[in-house]
């Protein structure tokens, strides 16, 4: 059991992320709330890859003169850093497609409290 | 020099003429249609040369920028891709046609942006298609999917609720599917579908590869409203703008499935997929639980739309179905009930946009027989297509359930055979509930008291916009059914996975 956990903490806690995202948006009624568990979601997913590209005694991946471009694993891997910037990208329209959307709910119906919301679109 | 450049020319003109709609609209206005509507049917024309180089010469495989894959992102066109391709831009090019006299009716003042938007969405749902990388695709899945809420949500406060609802859960969706991907990519260091393919050949499927493959499944099975995971569906479809709907209901949930099929037969292995894990098993009950809870559900609506939305569901279920078979005949109904669901509920979307263009309600109990003489090719075409939906022979939608059926019964599997059955009777209920409205007076009106027989009647449907989609649909259903055994051959036969 112990060597489930031991050297894998940041997993552990980047799916204990993805769980309170998911908790967010499922059961808060705020509309807002649910907002904020979808960009939890999203940020636990880009600390995966994060976190899956970090090697232990390793350096950034910038040619380092002393260690030369022949060890490659001397630096982390680049790419999944690379992708999540374009992941960063695509929360960041997500979230602003989404407050527009909450804007035009609340010009309307004057509340982005779900329970209203539905007594009030009858 | 075009052939090379035909994977990647689709997506780019769209993408450019998203660019051009607005910068045009400064100079010309009114020009949005038209332009709209040239690069999507310019596009139709280049994929049909496309499909036909594919199955002439093979494959055409495009690095883009010049990086060589597996480094540089690849698009491919093989003959699923071309395929599916082929049918979205056919389709997109008839509802952009039909969309003429209902945009400008139903967002007033924001026609320009609204086209720009459909054809970004267009644009990207083509890239999904044709992109081999793995993480291109999620980028695409996401560009796709911020376009199509912006042309859901744009009406009314009603149908801004039902997207923001979409958003959560496309977004969960989308984020699963990207987990997925880091799963596949820390097992293999690849996002090439081909690379990753290879790699998969050498090393087998790892555990940590299985655990990125439910991830992909559920992110997708959500994307394509699979059951249990369709609630966000008949909200967006009911209360959307009527061309966002015709628009997006054929094309958004085909190309989540095209994604599954993608990924669990050709990037991975069939066989490892069907025999030795229990995807297809999954995916297959799921989705006759689906046909049949989206039939019973469609019986129960009293809004055309709302029918329509969950009869999309029940429809899903049988493409669901049909991957989940996992054999030859499984394989061909699937895409080919792709095709067909995609025409059909272009044409029966298109019909109900047609009613609103006519001012009358989407309620089915406000239909009746007038508007069999008023509207005589909408309700000839909403005929069409709701008995294709049904399975009538020689109509497209009774092959693809056909070849479903033979799927079923090679392998002795009685609960589907059932399900497919018993899911047509129940089409059989929904759909001649409301052609019974269209052609029938109902017994206690005398039909001929004020309204004196061979009285030119005022036709609702006259600006041909609306009328030549919705004929040419239901002719195209009449037709890809006699021709089902060509599609088949020529077209379905050369995309079947190794190993099937």
């Amino acid at each position: 059991m112990i060597e489930l956990i031991d050297g894998y903490y940041a997993y552990w806690f980047c799916f204990l992320l993805l769980t309170i995202g998911l908790y967010g948006m499922l059961l808060k009624r705020n509309l807002v709330k649910k907002v904020i568990g979808l960009s939890v979601f999203q940020s636990a997913i880009i600390l995966f890859f994060i976190i899956a590209a970090y090697k232990d005694g390793s350096t950034v991946p910038v040619i380092d003169p002393r260690i030369g471009s022949d060890q490659p694993a001397a630096y982390i891997n680049p790419l999944p850093h690379t992708l999540m910037l374009t992941a960063i990208v695509v929360g960041v329209a997500t979230l602003g497609v989404a407050f527009a959307l909450l804007i035009r709910i609340h010009g309307k119906y004057r509340t982005l409290d779900e329970d209203q919301l539905i007594e009030r679109m009858k | 020099m075009i052939p090379e450049h035909l994977a990647v020319l689709s997506i780019v003109l769209y993408f450019i003429g998203a660019l051009l709609i607005p910068l045009l609209a400064r100079f010309a206005r009114g020009m949005s249609w038209t332009l709209a509507v040239a690069t999507s049917g310019g596009i139709f024309i280049l994929n049909l040369a496309g499909i036909g180089g594919v199955l002439a010469a093979g494959s055409i495989r495009y690095a883009v920028g010049g990086w060589a894959p597996p480094i540089g992102i690849e698009l491919v066109l093989d003959p699923l891709s071309a395929f599916f391709v082929l049918m979205m831009s056919g389709l997109a090019c008839l509802v952009l046609v039909h969309s003429r006299r209902l945009v400008p009716e139903e967002l007033p003042g924001r026609v320009t942006v609204y086209y720009s938007a459909s054809l970004l969405m267009l644009g990207a749902l083509t890239g999904i298609v044709l992109t081999g990388d793995l993480f291109n695709l999620y980028v695409f899945l996401e560009i796709a999917a911020l376009a199509g809420y912006a042309l859901l949500g744009a009406g009314t406060a009603r149908a801004a609720v039902a997207t923001f609802r979409y958003l959560i859960l496309g977004t969960v969706g989308a984020s699963l599917y990207l987990l997925g991907l880091g799963f596949l990519y820390l097992a293999s260091g690849t996002l090439n579908m081909a690379d990753l393919s290879a790699i998969t050949d050498v090393t087998g499927l790892e555990p940590l590869m299985v655990i990125g493959l439910v991830f992909i499944v559920a992110g997708m099975g959500l994307k394509m409203a699979l059951f249990p995971l369709h609630l966000w569906l008949p909200d967006v479809y009911a209360s959307a703008p009527s061309t966002s709907t015709s628009l997006i209901a054929p094309l958004g949930t085909k190309v989540a499935a095209y994604v599954l099929i993608r990924i669990l037969f050709y990037v991975m292995d069939p066989d490892i997929i069907r025999y030795e894990l229990p995807f297809t098993t999954v995916l297959g009950l799921l989705g006759a639980v689906g046909i049949i809870w989206g039939s019973i559900m469609a019986i129960a609506q009293t809004d055309l739309r709302r029918m329509l939305a969950y009869s999309s569901i029940a429809q899903i279920g049988y493409i669901a179905l049909g991957i989940g078979l996992g054999n030859v005949h499984g394989f061909i109904g699937a895409i080919l009930h792709a095709l067909n669901h995609a025409c059909m509920k272009a044409g029966l979307f298109l019909v109900s946009g047609n009613l609103r263009a006519a001012g009358r309600s989407q309620e089915i109990a406000a239909l009746d027989h007038t508007l069999q003489r008023t509207m005589p090719w909408t309700t000839a075409g909403f005929t069409l297509a709701a008995l294709s939906m049904i399975g009538l022979p020689p109509l497209a939608g009774f092959f693809s359930k056909w070849y479903l059926l033979l799927g079923s019964w090679e392998k002795s599997n009685w609960i589907f055979i059932i399900v497919i059955v018993v899911s047509s009777l129940l089409n059989a209920v929904y759909f001649f509930r409301v052609i019974e409205r269209l052609y029938l007076p109902k017994g206690d009106v005398k039909p001929a008291k004020d309204d004196p027989a061979g009285a030119p009647a005022v036709r609702l449907d006259r600006h041909f916009t609306l009328v030549v989609p919705v004929v040419v649909i239901g002719a195209g259903l009449l037709l890809l059914g006699l021709a089902n055994l060509a599609i088949v051959r020529v077209l379905i036969q050369p995309m079947l996975p190794e190993g099937f």
